[in-house]
């Protein structure tokens, strides 16, 4: 090294001056950004929400969020938790309802919202809310259409018992056989994997509920 | 003239012109080169990238300056970094506010601005040694100068590969698109492509001058 290396020039309070000082300046920054752009990020979020909905349910023309109580469903009021999302056609007829989940993807979480039919006890429409998998790659999950192929109509039927009768497990690509099994996607493992098994997660908690519960879902609100 | 070596005596206006082609930070540097070839597969996303590259640029090199005489050197990188690395959780946070969409697009190449080289080495090769003047000049050249390469890339790269401009299509529906153009690959077709180009013109150049 050369001799400036053995002869600092600073003494240590000057180095954890500046280090200190830089760190609460940009902290105040990183703060002040947060809470400006708070508000209008959360509005931004609510909407693509709500249009996510109408993709994941189609035929709908209007939503209502409820929450689960512990016992049935009641309408939610802003904040409450946890939630579903309710899509009725016209006049007023129960056409599905969207559930959100979230898990462990390949990079970051994946958060992902679905919807289903309690008539035909099946998956009717997914969509990707979040995810940061790997462009070209992970990413797939949310545009490979043979890949979204997989939640147009897959089974969630209940047995008698009111659990999942065939729980959804992810396949090798080319491997689904059954309405239950998520083909994966070459290249895209882990992440159509993780797919896979978060909807089998939300499933066995939520499909019982909601399938038992579909009156608590005709109020008017 | 003076040699170039001595920086006092330059004028600002060829610390703005250098980064936008002489010392183009993409075609000549050849710096950054993971979000030239990863967010360059369409015109928009290029644009939105070298956009919010440009900005953390600037305001790096802004505050750098600044605080050059404040930093001692034996913590300059760590400092630089903290700086450039609030910068990009502004930028990240902005984007969120403008558009979910394009946050979406860009997803994980936002949080990679941080370790992009060409950044670090404007703070530290340029900035901790010039006045807030030269530095905001040199960051803005050198900014745009990114930003104008990335576009080339992504220009060339939607047209050829999806067909489109801006998203708009562009040839008759019997086009047939160059998926490769879009793919990993088609990056470094098309960067190989301009540096070639770039450095035809600088022989041109060369030998009539």
């Amino acid at each position: 090294m050369s001799k400036e290396a053995v002869k600092p020039t600073s003494n240590s309070f000057i180095m954890l001056r500046a280090m200190v000082g830089i760190g609460i300046l940009c902290g105040f920054l990183i703060v002040v950004a947060y809470e400006g752009t708070l508000p209008r990020v959360q509005r931004l979020k609510a909407e693509a929400l709500e249009a996510a909905i109408f993709k994941v349910i189609p035929g709908i023309t209007q939503t209502k969020t409820f929450m689960w109580d512990g016992e049935s469903f009641v309408p939610a009021k802003e904040g409450d938790d946890p939630r579903v999302y309710a899509g009725f056609d016209d006049s007023g007829e129960l056409i599905g309802v969207a559930i959100e989940a979230s898990g462990q993807g390949y990079a970051d979480i994946i958060r992902i919202l679905y919807g289903y039919d309690p008539q035909k006890q099946q998956i009717i429409g997914f969509y990707v809310l979040e995810s940061k998998e790997t462009p070209g790659l992970g990413d797939k999950i949310e545009k490979d259409e043979s890949f979204l192929d997989n939640f147009i109509a897959m089974d969630v039927s209940l047995t008698d018992a009111g659990a999942i009768a065939n729980p959804i497990v992810p396949v090798k690509s080319g491997a689904k056989q059954n309405d239950w099994e998520v083909d994966g996607i070459t290249g895209a493992t882990i992440s159509s994997r993780a797919i896979g098994n978060i909807l089998a997660e939300s499933t066995a908690l939520w499909m019982p509920r909601i399938f038992n519960h579909t009156s608590a879902f005709n109020v008017e609100m | 003239m003076s040699t170039g070596t001595n920086h006092t005596e330059t004028k600002s206006t060829d610390e703005f012109i250098k980064g936008l082609w002489n010392e183009n930070p993409v075609f000549v540097q050849v710096l950054g080169m993971c979000p030239v070839l990863a967010v360059s597969n369409t015109a928009e996303n290029a644009l939105a990238m070298g956009l919010a590259t440009a900005f953390v640029l600037l305001m790096s090199n802004t505050l750098v300056s600044l605080l050059r005489n404040f930093i001692p050197k034996e913590v300059r990188i760590a400092s630089f970094i903290l700086i450039i690395a609030t910068f990009v959780t502004i930028t990240d946070y902005a984007i969120q506010a403008i558009s979910v969409d394009l946050h979406k697009s860009l997803g994980a190449f936002i949080s990679l601005i941080v370790v992009n080289c060409l950044i670090l080495s404007r703070a530290e090769a340029f900035a901790s040694k010039n006045t807030l003047g030269k530095s905001m000049m040199d960051a803005l050249g050198m900014g745009l100068g990114f930003l104008f390469a990335l576009f080339c890339l992504g220009a060339v790269r939607e047209i050829l590969g999806n067909g489109t401009f801006f998203g708009l299509a562009l040839f008759p529906d019997t086009f047939q698109e160059w998926i490769v153009m879009i793919l990993p690959a088609g990056g470094f077709f098309t960067l190989a492509l301009w540096l070639l180009i770039f450095n035809l013109i600088k022989q041109r150049k060369e030998a009539t001058a």
